[in-house]
């Protein structure tokens, strides 16, 4: 069989052993294939088709009638052109949501990055125990965690009893909807709605998009960079062990300062975890759900409600799996497309030069600058 | 000088860490001391670590002493375990069959599987709530043990980890098995899977860490209180379904049982999970 094939290299063929290893091959991947293929691929048409309808969790969504209409794009579009409550409650879950990324991901990689380069240190004793402690939130159960965190903002829990000790009255941490930036705006003497931010952008006033995350929301991101960056951090511990140890020695016979090094030598060479981490946290924060789920189910007032749960919510609980299943559609496009853009965003001009070649380079031009812009001084 | 700079650094950093220590572990030290308070102590002081009174009120009734059992914990630890276990056991088999067949085998679609893989492994969970609820139903078996457990049978992460240890080790020591005319099977089993002690542990540690810690699936696949596993009943326990006032001690200890499985194998398997969050990470 092998012979027939003549200048192929890798015979096709029905028989002998690369026959054999034909049907191994799809026996071995027979159990992904179906699961995978059952459970996730077709599921996600069978909701691509029922966010063309206005199903609403009675019968078959697939046999039309009156329970299941096909009503083209209109789940999708009166998101955003139709005005009413639908349209209000998705677009103030994408505000929540936009406030909750704007703070989780920068503040996640800048800990998580700042506690790599503590835990790394060459004379530090104790570091396992460190890093275990860092790393521990971030294997628990999101559900368990949020439980604790439920008790420790309570009003009267250890969090407001911490801040008394300091002589500071906690807020009622849950029930609080005040906008991080509408208490600043307040503290700085501007009212409520001033006139310059009255004006609607998709149904919702300029005051509101700007309100910043509301003081329940702050729980949320604060357990979220709680229990996320321990990953993170050993993600970037791998990379700082993966920098060659002759940059270090080269850094310290030139006389670099140490925040030199970290900013000309440490951050270039780190790029591309920096970009996973941020990548990773992207993807993540848009995700939110089950903090949310257990955290007040989008109270109070709405502010802690994200386009994850509010999809959720949308066909469970009101039946409204149509314009629940595009909700969900609009955040997976959302997530794709910043990924993409970050991937473009940091996209590498020489991809063929392999990574030892470019980091040693790296490191090369990086000292240049560095002892240069020490010289200058 | 150096030495002594250095030396103030070295105990900065100290105070940085252990300062960090302390924001990381304080919670779980509150939440084991809270479960054996008394309601009322619970919330008149929070922050201290010694329960005072001691009271065991909470643990009783999770583990369904003295004849309440409005709070069924004991049947959500039951569930939790069983399906921990078939998910783990079912992932580690099928995730490395088809690791190694996407890795070795030589079949037509090989490219186009694993490609569709990577692109499955993308799709955002949160984009598959109502897609798992539709072919659950569609099936008929929502609400039931089949809907809980067969979707979770494979993940196509595993199955990528796999892939990317076998693409690892050298194809020499199978070729030999092969040529003394060992199936491809047998080859798999009693060849390249001992090999694989590793990465099946790293498997082993994310199947169970993942299928212990599932929520969203088995939100949207179940909803009879006797399905309920510890994470799904706490979450409802969290959200007032259950009993009233605000029962910390109770909510608590069952965080804490929630989360005790899961530690126990972090400590003990500490380095496969620092290999396992970093392999997670690289299919980014």
């Amino acid at each position: 069989m092998t012979t027939t094939t003549g200048s192929r290299r890798r015979p096709r063929g029905s028989g002998g052993i690369r026959g054999r290893e034909g049907v191994a091959g799809w026996l071995f991947t027979a159990p992904m294939i179906i699961v995978l293929g059952v459970f996730l691929f077709i599921p996600v048409l069978m909701a691509l088709y029922v966010s063309f309808t206005n199903w609403n969790g009675n019968g078959s969504p697939f046999q039309g009638g009156q329970n299941a209409q096909w009503v083209g794009t209109r789940n999708y579009t009166s998101l955003f052109t139709e005005d009413g409550l639908k349209r209000a409650s998705f677009m103030q879950s994408l505000g929540n949501n936009f406030w909750y990324v704007f703070f989780v991901v920068p503040l996640q990689t800048a800990i998580s990055f700042f506690l790599a380069l503590i835990v790394s240190n060459r004379f530090l004793k104790g570091k396992s125990f460190f890093r275990t402690a860092f790393y521990f939130p971030s294997v628990t159960s999101s559900i368990a965690i949020s439980v604790v965190f439920l008790f420790l903002f309570a009003n009267s829990g250890a969090v407001n009893a911490v801040l008394g000790a300091f002589g500071i009255n906690g807020p009622a941490w849950f029930s609080d909807s005040r906008g991080l930036f509408h208490i600043l705006f307040n503290l700085v003497g501007v009212g409520d709605n001033p006139s310059w931010a009255q004006g609607e952008v998709l149904g919702r006033s300029v005051w509101d998009w700007i309100s910043g995350p509301s003081v329940a929301m702050c729980v949320v991101i604060i357990l979220a960079i709680w229990t996320t960056t321990g990953t993170f951090m050993l993600m970037f511990l791998a990379a700082l062990q993966d920098l060659p140890g002759e940059v270090d020695e080269a850094a310290l016979l030139d006389g670099v300062s140490p925040w030199q090094k970290l900013r000309y030598v440490t951050l270039p060479m780190l790029k591309p975890t920096i970009f996973l981490v941020t990548t990773l946290g992207l993807i993540g924060t848009w995700q939110v759900f089950d903090q949310i789920y257990v955290m007040g189910k989008g109270a109070p007032a709405n502010t802690t409600l994200t386009p994850a749960f509010l999809s959720y919510k949308q066909s469970f609980t009101s039946l409204q799996y149509g314009s629940g299943a595009a909700m969900s559609f609009i955040v997976f496009l959302l997530i794709i497309a910043l990924t993409a853009f970050q991937r473009w965003l940091m996209r590498e001009k020489d991809p063929k030069v392999s990574r030892r070649v470019k980091q040693a380079t790296g490191v090369a031009v990086s000292m240049q600058q560095g002892s240069n812009a020490g010289g200058l001084r | 000088m150096n030495h002594r700079t250095k030396g103030w650094k070295l105990i900065l950093f100290y105070v940085v860490l252990v300062l960090f220590s302390v924001i990381y572990l304080y919670p779980f030290l509150i939440q084991i001391a809270t479960s054996f308070k008394t309601d009322a102590a619970a919330t008149d002081n929070p922050l201290s670590l010694v329960p005072n009174p001691f009271d065991a009120t909470a643990w009783k009734r999770i583990f369904g002493i003295g004849g309440d059992t409005s709070v069924p914990i004991m049947r959500w630890l039951t569930n939790s375990v069983v399906i921990t276990l078939v998910v783990t056991a079912a992932r580690v088999f099928f995730d490395s069959l088809a690791g190694y067949a996407l890795s070795r085998l030589r079949f037509r679609g090989r490219g186009f599987l694993f490609g569709t893989v990577l692109a499955v492994m993308s799709v955002p969970g949160v984009a598959l709530l109502i897609p798992k609820f539709l072919m659950v139903s569609y099936l008929g078996i929502y609400d039931t043990y089949s809907a809980m457990v067969l979707p979770l049978l494979v993940d196509a992460a595993g199955v990528f980890i796999m892939k990317q240890f076998f693409d690892s080790i050298p194809v020499s020591v199978e070729e030999a098995a092969r040529i003394d005319g060992a199936g491809v099977f047998r080859t798999f089993w009693s060849v390249v899977l001992p090999m694989a002690r590793p990465a099946l542990i790293t498997l082993t540690i994310l199947s169970f860490q993942g299928s212990w810690n599932e929520f969203t699936h088995f939100l949207v696949t179940t909803q009879s209180p006797e399905l309920k596993t510890l994470v799904t009943g706490l979450a409802s326990l969290a959200s007032g379904d259950l009993g009233a006032g605000s029962q910390y001690p109770l909510k608590l200890g069952a965080a804490l049982l929630t989360t005790i499985p899961v530690a126990l194998l972090f400590f003990a398997f500490q380095r496969q999970f620092v290999r396992g969050a970093n392999e997670g990470g690289d299919k980014g």
